[in-house]
């Protein structure tokens, strides 16, 4: 029968304008993200991280620069006092080496994504800048959490966020 | 209740009386048609935002979208903030354009699509046993008006493609010529079925005639009319004259600002000038049950826009010469076939009576399926379905 294929046709788009809409508005709500998900803002606690330059060794772009002074000698199991902590996240490709580099469960990929800057030296994340941030880690190369369950929805403590 | 139905009948008797004593009864009317012009003209841009709003909206939900809800509640502001960024465009005109008629166009394609506002009939209302139509001009020979009027806006769209110096402007003008001439056609003819089984040309006895609507009376007459009016709207499935993919908006494209807005205002006030007279002509204009005369006719344009944008949501593009061969072959045949049908019936019953109705769908139904048949088998026959180029003779 002719024009039927027509027909057939305004059917298919007559259902889909009863669909819900699709669309996430961005703003005022987000994609969900997997829990693995390699964001921006490296999640950091400076109580775990002993300043052993792991993560700066590892980095293939060398983008990770930290400064350390001991205050007296750190001996077995102490730690550095750290200066700084600066990574240049304009140059990051976000390979996450430096997080499975971190022997101390330290260092984690972040699982948001919202941190644009006018200027390059916007985007380098200092040290007082991963302290203050959120700590939502994303589960990457954290087989523990990911275990736990942890799905990047409330933030951890540096107590709550390493195996020991 | 009463008040609400005639609110406008009995304005224009109050302003009327209210205004002979003092000017004549000659200066009056002139002052009324002044008004009337006002408000028509506004009410037309106004449904032109509306539509544009609407379109926008509805396409999207169709595409599983919202589309615009950002400027003011659910993106209702959305058209008055494409206007403010066209007015504020910088108006381009290129070296090479012939810059008298390249000025000329918009306003030549606005235009007579507004003049098709002075003969529509908005609604009825009766104030001191008085009937009042609400149109600028009760015209006797409004439909030829109307298919006249809008026939100089392809002028406009031919104008703009050649002077802009631009190949693709004047590809676009060139298949906007050829397009608009041959659906003109079926066009009319379809309007004739009408005219049969009303005896006038007047847009408001049309709808007077209208006691079932003619879109159950002449339901071929409907199919080829809405066909031939978005090949003419330049719409979706007969687009190719604008056809973004291949000719980058064809005849507007070296058009800028204000200019280019002229134009689209222009297609959207063609878009609810046509869909007023799709509900004049055959879905019964301003008769409705219930609600006021002008708010019916409005109901009725927008449901009319709903059809054309459904059918953009769901049909692709045909190539120039498939829209030739429908308008030439299938819909011009299928136009006459149904004056010839509507003939006979008017003169076997010429009050039109309502079982006439059901025959005509079957009819309708049967005639356009036997001339799909033979445009298939008698001239397209080269080209079998799941075959996917013509064989060469003999091969």
């Amino acid at each position: 029968m002719y024009g039927l294929g027509i027909l057939k046709g305004m059917a298919v788009t007559l259902r889909h304008l009863f669909k819900k809409p699709i669309t996430v508005e961005y703003p005022e709500e987000q994609v969900p993200r997997a829990a693995r998900f390699r964001g921006y803002e490296f999640v950091w606690y400076e109580e775990r991280c002993t300043g052993c330059a792991s993560c700066a060794k590892f980095c293939p772009l060398g983008i990770i620069r930290i400064e350390t002074s001991p205050e007296q000698d750190p001996g077995v199991g102490g730690k550095y006092k750290l200066e700084k902590f600066d990574i240049d996240t304009g140059r990051c490709m976000f390979c996450a080496l430096c997080v499975e580099a971190c022997p101390y469960d330290a260092l984690f990929m972040g699982s948001t994504f919202e941190r644009g800057s006018y200027s390059r030296a916007g985007l380098v994340v200092h040290k007082e800048d991963l302290n203050k941030g959120v700590k939502k880690p994303s589960v990457y190369y954290r087989p523990h959490l990911e275990a736990a369950g942890y799905h990047s929805e409330k933030e951890l403590s540096a107590k709550e966020v390493g195996r020991w | 209740m009463d008040v609400i139905y005639n609110i406008f009948a009995i304005l224009e008797k109050a302003i009327v009386d209210g205004l002979t004593p003092g000017l004549g009864a000659e200066a009056a009317l002139a002052v009324m048609a002044f008004i009337k012009i006002f408000m028509v003209a506004n009410v037309g841009l106004i449904m032109v935002m509306v539509f544009i709003y609407m379109e926008r909206r509805v396409l999207g939900r169709f595409q599983v979208r919202l589309g615009p809800n950002r400027v003011g509640p659910e993106g209702i502001l959305q058209p008055l903030a494409d206007a403010v960024k066209i007015m504020i465009k910088e108006d381009i005109i290129p070296k090479a354009a012939d810059r008298l008629i390249f000025n000329m166009a918009p306003i030549m394609a606005f235009v007579p699509i507004m003049l098709v506002f002075a003969v529509i009939p908005f609604g009825v209302g009766v104030a001191g046993g008085q009937t009042y139509y609400m149109t600028v001009a009760n015209l006797d020979i409004g439909i030829l008006y109307v298919l006249a009027v809008t026939s100089l806006g392809e002028i406009a769209v031919f104008m703009a493609g050649w002077s802009s110096n631009n190949k693709f402007a004047l590809f676009g003008a060139m298949r906007a010529a050829a397009q608009l001439v041959s659906y003109e056609i079926p066009l009319v003819l379809a309007v004739v079925g009408v005219v049969i089984v009303t005896g006038s040309l007047s847009l408001v006895k049309i709808v007077e005639a209208q006691a079932v609507p003619f879109i159950f009376m002449q339901p071929l007459g409907f199919v080829i009319f809405i066909t031939a009016v978005s090949a003419e709207l330049n719409r979706t499935p007969f687009d190719l004259l604008e056809a973004e993919s291949e000719l980058v908006t064809g005849y507007h494209i070296e058009y800028s600002g204000m200019k280019f807005g002229m134009f689209y205002l222009a297609e959207y006030l063609a878009a609810f000038a046509f869909s007023a007279v799709i509900s004049t002509l055959f879905l019964g204009g301003w008769m409705g049950p219930v609600l006021p005369s002008y708010v019916w006719l409005l109901l009725k344009a927008l449901f009319v826009f709903f059809l054309f944008i459904w059918v953009r949501a769901t049909l692709p593009r045909v190539r120039i010469d498939q829209v030739m061969a429908l308008a030439w072959k299938f819909l011009l045949p299928l136009a006459l076939i149904n004056i010839g049908i509507t003939a006979v019936e008017a003169l076997l019953w010429p009050t039109f009576p309502w079982f006439l109705a059901p025959v005509n769908i079957g009819i309708g139904v049967l005639v356009t399926w036997a001339l799909a048949a033979a445009f298939r088998k008698v001239w397209e026959p080269r080209w079998k379905p799941g075959q996917f180029a013509p064989t060469p003779a003999g091969g």
